[in-house]
């Protein structure tokens, strides 16, 4: 079974909250997907219209353990203090940090995130780190405390699927035992049963549920990717072939010729 | 005073970060508070002081990717 920081998780799909069409909509996305996890973030609260304690009280309700993030930070000072605010409005240590550093990738700045991870986990914080591919940077990141990886599969938002499949295998390989889990930029549940199958141990999806055209049955269609990916995995793929093996037996075949 | 509220300049009376979100109106909301950029934890309103031209960020939770 999947830990995350000594966590148990059954489902390996967790799911962003945000973008869906309404309230309502949201609630049947976290129901029909199963996600135990869900993410969510903070955002400056008007006293009038108390939008947030609304949004509070549904997340409350649907009994689901949350992943705060840190959402838009550019700087590790934003990241460090949004996580503290975070700690106390969610009672969690557990922070997804994102440091961003590119405005039309959202891509990490995976220098200023080593640093805030470093400080946060020296504050107690169960850091979930949105990183990239890359093997040094992810060596780095376990050496300053993460004992869980979050590395992209495309640009957030992008619907692209795993953009560099040699780098995340890679990435799996070199850390067999660390919990990596695939954040950002998954589209279809095809790409994340290719995560799955690839050995990632869970995917983080929002965009690709939260605006679907139905989004309470896309998150089923990705529950279901994420389970048949992960028992495929547990199965044992085939290795693909340059040319073709015939399945049925030749020998006994008649010569009819 | 002049405190910066969530972005928004307003003319306030409290002298503490405890008091201003009575003052404002938030009751028992849940929120987080940062004062100058530095995060203020609950039990530390009382004792955080509000002086001119603060900037006071109060927050709560939001829906999140």
């Amino acid at each position: 079974m999947l830990k995350l920081y000594g966590v148990e998780v059954h489902s390996r799909l967790l799911l962003g909250t945000a973008r869906y069409p309404s309230p309502a909509i949201l609630t049947q996305a976290v129901k029909a997907s199963r996600a135990e996890i869900v993410t969510v973030s903070l955002r400056r609260e008007s006293s009038g219209e108390r939008a947030g304690q609304g949004f509070w009280s549904i997340i409350r309700e649907l009994a689901v353990r949350v992943l705060p993030n840190t959402a838009g930070c550019h700087s590790v000072k934003e990241a460090v203090t949004t996580a503290q605010l975070a700690r106390e409005v969610f009672g969690t240590n557990w922070i997804k940090l994102e440091v961003i550093g590119e405005n039309d990738t959202l891509q990490p700045d995976v220098f200023g995130l080593l640093e805030a991870a470093r400080i946060l986990s020296a504050e107690g914080f169960e850091v979930f780190p949105y990183t990239t591919e890359d093997l040094v940077v992810a060596d780095r990141l376990l050496a300053a405390g993460c004992k869980v990886l979050m590395p992209w599969g495309a640009p957030i938002g992008s619907g692209r699927g795993l953009n560099n499949l040699s780098g995340l295998k890679a990435l799996r390989a070199h850390f067999p035992d660390v919990p990596l889990v695939i954040d950002a930029g998954i589209g279809v549940p095809s790409h994340a049963a290719q995560a799955m199958e690839l050995g990632f141990d869970a995917v983080l999806i929002n965009t690709a549920v939260a605006r679907a055209a139905n989004p309470a049955q896309m998150a089923a269609a990705f529950a279901q990717a994420v389970e048949a990916g992960c028992a495929a995995r547990v199965a044992g793929p085939i290795e693909p072939r340059d040319f073709a093996t015939p399945s049925t037996p030749v020998i006994g075949k008649a010569f009819l010729a | 005073m002049k405190i910066l509220v969530n972005g928004v300049w307003r003319e306030m009376a409290s002298s503490d970060v405890q008091s201003a979100l009575r003052e404002l109106g938030y009751g028992d909301c849940v929120v987080a508070t940062a004062l100058n950029g530095e995060f203020v934890a609950t039990g530390a309103r009382v004792s955080a002081r509000l002086g001119d031209g603060d900037r006071l960020e109060i927050l709560a939770p939001m829906q999140g990717g």
